[in-house]
């Protein structure tokens, strides 16, 4: 139980003592002095520091890659670490590294160990690699100098045929990783990491720890350490507890854990809308998303975070847990003030309802930022119609970047009831007013505002002409 | 044995991707290494230092010592030559984040967080955030002078332009290791295109001569002239803990801290007025470029210089003014960026002929060509004849090759069928001037060895930063002795063996370092060709070297047992080897001479599509065609093209460096500065080197210098973008700022 247990370059690794607000590069670099991995931003947005982690499923090893600045090492608890320095074996590169080298996809070099980690990932992830799949999965790598051809090219030329010593021995390394059973807890009561194997477990520790910091990808608590330079003695880590991230089609509606990866709730939520798909495509980087989860957007209350207005324009409800006691309240009402939710210490973000659009029910977003990939968005707008006699009986309508939280345009929605999509074109967004900072100007957000309204509308009428294809 | 000309993949490609090429943070720490982090004051961004309380810092367990600018023991400098960059401030501050102290401790972490308890009060001053609000010049204003530009003209137009500047970010941070020698001399590895220049900034710090203090570069993880002059605070701040501690000190500075505390990329406001006839020739420009140089002169003017040397980019100007106003604001101060102040031009001229085409309502391709210069039209605003202009020609190609016309139709008539969607479609030359143009600086050495195994030791000036230098000038070496580049041993610039070096800048590197290194590698194989003849009794001009064999008639022995031979006969296998530019001369006070040695030319045509809705923007297509002359290495040539654009691309579109009004840069981290990742790279992307007769001017084996002109042919991107809002409203000039945000975009297509 006290023991941090992962498995490095075929064998297992234990380490006994260590602050719990190590980060997993500072480890690599420092303590096992693996110089390989390179700290380009140390807050996420690079991938300079790419490391891939294996997580046993179906019998076999899940592949994913990961942003080491911002990941704690208690957090590899029960994984298989694999780093730029082990892929060569015997002086032979690996395929992934051999095509980099054909493709002369690397120039000054430091951030191309993070796009080896993440190419890696790729073809142990995916069959039928296209170029869409590794332009997406090298969202979160940065690279300066090469114009990105080249890396695209090696993607392209070496992860559809992986035959490696990782995929190879698969079922050994799967067996090994499940031997480590149960909950981690290490350190003392003043200064622990502990990561619970069960939801009751967490929600259990979170009650007697209410001070503890509740910790669920690193992608924002991750910036605390980093870049705040704020100590976390207690941390309590919810992405060992794998009952805390189920996903459940329920019919109507699809429940999702908490603790659900964005990566995963992408794959069930693209169904119930192309936009949410592509809206959490477009969420951070693929990096990001393997390790940042549902629940932690929300909790973390960000008036930013991309997937609040989305769910709350869908009518989602939020169940939070405290110790064995449940509430549910609507998403919207969780966001109280700018920082602010409604959230005690010690309660737990536990599970997100989401209604299935009706038939008669049209669900639209937009994301506008700077960049279209890996961007924190500028304004993002989600509205969903409810269209009968081809009128709108009803409206939700919420944005983020336009207010101090994510917030619900109730004046607009009221003046659509009753209009037709078209008569609808005339009504103004008329429920914000939004501040301007660096990635946009009060005016812009207002005319971006009523620009997506106006894109929505349009859009639910049939129109397929109103916006720039992403990427 | 050819070895110039193959495509020959960089030499540290198999560390980069195993990941053991070592930056100067994966260098091994000595026993007893401390860590140094430079601290600033939270807030204030001007004014006086009214008290400095670092009692806490001092506190902090695992803090050693703690600097100000008191402690440095001779000169507080770190400028290139102005004197005005303090390495810690003394009293005043003059922008945010200027470093006041540094904190020297056992591990980095310690010395972080230590820096942030200080208990700083400025007495604050209203900062000078803006170009548009500084009054004050941080240089003289100059300007080149021609004919009468008040003349009447036929038509005129009249406009204005923000271009917003860039943010470096080179992945490997600034980052220096300073080990304390014997009397009182240091050894510094830094990240650095200029170690002579870091070699003397810490010489001077110390007060002790240059020639005790070394200075090292292997490599860097990028800098694009982000690492020219600003590797020199941190180099200095490492030298100085090592020298007061007599322990190793390194310094690396965190991402948010390097955003905040090195320069960046010139932004200016230009304003022009050009007149031009019937036929849309240019008769009169009358421009005014206003540039942001920060706080302090540092290379701001060469830079402004070399913004002026590129207003013309590839036309001929009959009569003009091209002015620059040098201001200060109290912001860090600008520096280097690849390209250094030219796109800024290329920028301004590109943005006229686009404005012109919109105006009468032609094709921007037909202005364009109708003003590029030709033959009697062939001077340039600074005096110098256009001799190699391989221009016409190069975009007769590419309009060809990327179906111009055709997609111009094409485009013209989507336009008007798409209600919120619009196309654009840009071609647009590149002309850019290689040389330094503070003329001194074109020289450049090297020192060569060959050993008695027959393998080669090569050393010079030049920093590799990843554009692929040392390769380049290593084939050009195993061409020289015409031997394989795997006998050809690259070795890391340092001052201690090529003195006096100027930066790895301007483009410069391989023109001037391959070609010291090439008669270096002369001077030797003249020797052993000499000794060659003497053993075989024949005449040494009959001496070949081929294939790692030397022969002469039917005798012959490997270059291996010559060069033991050789130096069995006590004759030296060392030898260095220098070169300077020829024929260059630039006289500032007349605004006269021939500043560069060639020009480096290319074009692109790049297409995008607009949403005028959002203003969000997509490219879609770019073709280029780019003049490398006879390329040493087409693999390393294409790459500097293809990255040069998408950085350049970034600059225009995505990058955009926002300041608070209390002079805060808002933007410090790759959360909040978008440089462009792998999906804005346009799927259709089609880059070709120009095939012509290589360089007009006698230049290493007649390549091209290919670093910073590529940088330029994203002005494509932008003049689409143009092209596209235009489409709105025929006939009325958009008011578009670069970068072409959305937000940019947006409000151009409401300007209108």
């Amino acid at each position: 139980m006290g023991a941090l247990t992962f498995m490095r370059r075929g064998a297992l690794v234990q380490i006994e003592k260590f602050a719990p607000d190590t980060m997993l590069l500072d480890y690599l670099r420092l303590t096992e002095k693996s110089k390989g991995t390179k700290e380009g931003c140390n807050e996420g947005d690079c991938g300079a520091c790419t490391v891939v982690l294996g997580t046993p499923h179906n019998g076999g090893v899940r592949y994913q890659a990961v942003n080491a600045c911002i990941l704690m090492l208690g957090q590899i608890h029960g994984k298989e670490l694999i780093t730029v320095d082990d892929l060569a074996r015997d002086g032979i590169l690996h395929p992934v590294q051999q095509a980099m080298v054909d493709a002369h996809a690397s120039q000054c070099g430091f951030c191309t160990p993070g796009f080896v980690m993440s190419l890696f990932s790729l073809a142990h992830e995916k069959r039928n690699v296209d170029r869409a799949d590794v332009v997406d999965q090298i969202a979160g790598n940065l690279c300066r100098c090469t114009g990105y051809r080249p890396i695209i090219d090696a993607g392209l030329a070496t992860c559809n045929s992986v035959d490696d010593h990782w995929s190879r021995r698969q079922g050994e390394t799967c067996k090994t990783l499940t031997s480590i059973e149960g909950d981690l807890f290490a350190g003392d009561d003043a200064s622990f990491f502990a990561a619970p194997a069960s939801a009751e477990k967490l929600a259990e520790l979170c009650a007697q720890y209410p001070a503890a910091t509740i910790l669920s990808g690193g992608t924002d608590v991750g910036l605390w350490i980093t870049k705040q330079m704020r100590e976390q003695a207690q941390i309590i880590y919810t992405g060992r507890a794998t009952d805390f991230s189920a996903i459940e089609d329920r019919g109507t509606y699809i429940s999702i854990g908490a603790g659900a990866t964005h990566t995963d709730a992408l794959e069930v939520l693209k169904g119930l809308s192309p936009d949410l798909g592509e809206l959490l495509r477009r969420f951070g980087s693929r990096h990001v998303r393997a390790s940042g989860t549902i629940g932690g957007n929300i909790a973390n209350g960000s008036p930013i975070g991309d997937m609040p207005p989305a769910l709350i324009a869908l009518g989602a409800i939020l169940h939070l847990r405290h110790g064995s006691a449940m509430r549910s309240l609507k998403l919207e009402d969780f966001f109280i003030a700018y920082g602010k939710q409604d959230r005690k210490p010690g309660e737990l973000v536990w599970r997100i309802d989401v209604p299935k659009p009706a038939p008669n029910q049209v669900f639209k977003c937009f994301k506008i930022s700077k960049r279209f990939d890996d961007d924190i968005s500028a304004v993002m707008g989600a509205f969903l119609f409810t269209v009968e006699d081809s009128k709108i009986v009803a409206a939700r309508i919420a944005f983020g970047g336009m207010a101090a939280t994510p917030k619900r345009a109730l004046k607009t929605e009221a003046a659509l009831i009753g209009k037709t999509l078209d008569e609808a074109l005339s009504v103004v967004l008329d429920d914000y007013a939004p501040i301007a900072d660096m990635r946009a100007s009060a005016e812009y957000r207002v005319a971006i505002g009523n620009a997506l309204l106006r894109k929505a509308l349009l859009e639910a009428a049939g129109a397929h002409d109103v916006r720039v294809l992403q990427p | 044995m050819k070895t110039v000309g193959k495509a020959i993949a960089h030499d540290s490609a198999d560390l980069h991707v195993t990941g053991s090429a070592i930056y100067i943070d994966d260098m091994r720490e000595p026993e007893g290494t401390v860590h140094v982090a430079p601290g600033y004051a939270k807030e204030g961004a001007r004014g006086k230092i009214i008290s400095c309380d670092l009692s806490a810092v001092r506190a902090v367990a695992g803090v050693i010592a703690v600097f100000t600018a008191k402690d440095i023991p001779h000169k507080n400098d770190c400028s290139p030559n102005a004197g005005d960059d303090p390495i810690l401030a003394d009293g005043t501050i003059e922008f945010h984040g200027q470093v006041i102290f540094a904190v020297v401790a056992e591990t980095r972490d310690a010395a972080r967080r230590a820096t942030r308890l200080a208990k700083i009060e400025i007495a604050a001053e209203p900062p000078i955030v803006s170009v548009r609000d500084s009054k004050t010049n941080m240089l003289p204003p100059y300007a080149f002078k021609k004919g009468d530009i008040k003349k009447s003209v036929a038509h005129k137009i009249v406009s204005e332009l923000t271009i917003g500047g860039q943010e470096h970010f080179y992945l490997e941070g600034q980052v220096s290791f300073a080990f304390p020698q014997e009397h009182g001399g240091m050894m510094v590895y830094s990240s650095t295109q200029h170690p002579a220049e870091i070699q003397h900034c810490v010489a001077a710090m110390l007060g002790v001569p240059d020639a005790k203090v070394t200075c090292e570069c292997r490599r860097m993880g990028g800098a694009f002239g982000g690492k020219e002059s600003q590797a020199a605070q941190w180099a200095a701040l490492a030298a100085l803990a090592a020298h007061k501690t007599g322990r190793p000190a390194k310094c690396r500075l965190d991402r948010d801290d390097d955003m905040m505390m090195t320069g960046k990329r010139h932004d200016f406001y230009v304003e022009y007025e050009a007149g031009y006839d019937a036929t849309a020739r240019i008769t009169t420009v009358d421009v005014n470029f206003a540039a942001r140089c920060g706080y302090s002169a540092d290379l701001s003017n060469a830079i402004c210089d070399r913004a002026m040397f590129h207003a013309d980019n590839a036309y001929y100007y009959p009569a003009y003014h091209i002015a620059t106003q040098r201001l200060k604001t109290n912001t860090v101060s600008n520096t280097a960026f690849r390209g250094f102040g030219g796109p800024q031009g290329i920028l301004f001229a590109e943005a006229m002929m686009q404005s012109i085409a919109i105006q009468i309502g032609i094709d921007a391709l037909d202005v364009r060509k109708r003003n590029l210069y030709s033959p009697r039209r062939d001077v340039t605003p600074y005096g110098q004849k256009v001799r190699d202009n391989v221009l016409p020609e190069l975009i007769a190609q590419l309009e060809k090759s990327s179906s111009y016309k055709k997609r111009r139709k094409e485009i013209d008539a989507f336009n008007k069928s798409s209600r919120f969607l619009k196309k654009g479609l840009a071609l647009i030359p590149v002309k850019f001037g290689i040389s330094f143009t503070f003329t001194q600086m074109n020289q450049a050495g090297a020192l060569v060895h060959v050993y008695a195994d027959g393998s080669v030791h090569l050393n010079h000036g030049g920093t590799e930063m990843g554009q692929g230098l040392y390769v380049k000038v290593a084939q050009v070496v195993a061409e020289t002795f015409s031997i394989a580049l795997d006998q050809v041993a690259i070795t890391a610039t340092t001052t201690g063996k090529v003195p006096n070096t100027s930066p790895t800048a301007a483009s410069s590197g391989t023109d001037l370092n391959g070609m010291a290194a090439r008669n270096a590698a002369l001077v030797i194989k003249d020797r052993m060709a000499e000794h060659a003849a003497s053993l075989w009794k024949v005449k040494k001009s009959s001496i070949i070297f081929e294939n790692g064999v030397v022969k002469a008639g039917r005798k012959s022995m490997s270059f291996a047992a010559l060069a033991k031979a050789t130096k069995e006969a006590r004759i030296s296998l060392s030898s260095t080897g220098f070169y300077a530019t020829p024929g260059i001369h630039w006289d500032r006070a007349t605004g006269t001479g021939n500043p560069f040695f060639y020009f480096a030319c290319g074009a692109a045509c790049s297409e995008v599509l607009i949403d005028t809705m959002t203003g969000e923007m997509k490219v879609t297509r770019v073709d280029i065609l780019h003049d490398v002359g006879r390329s040493l290495n087409p693999a390393i040539d294409m790459g500097q093209i293809e990255g040069g654009f998408v950085q350049g691309m970034g600059w225009l579109t995505t990058e955009e460096l926002v300041y608070s009004a209390d002079g805060k840069l808002r933007t410090h981290a790759p959360s909040t500065y978008k440089i462009p990742c792998a999906s804005d790279v346009p799927e259709d992307f089609r880059v070709a080197l120009f095939k012509g007769d290589g360089n007009k001017f006698d230049t290493i084996y007649r390549s091209k210098a290919v670093g910073e002109p590529p940088l330029n042919l994203p002005v494509s991107v932008w003049c689409a973008v143009m092209d596209a809002v235009a489409s709105v409203k025929p006939g009325v000039v958009p008011k578009l700022d670069a970068p072409a945000t959305p937000e940019a975009i947006l409000r151009a297509v409401q300007s209108l």
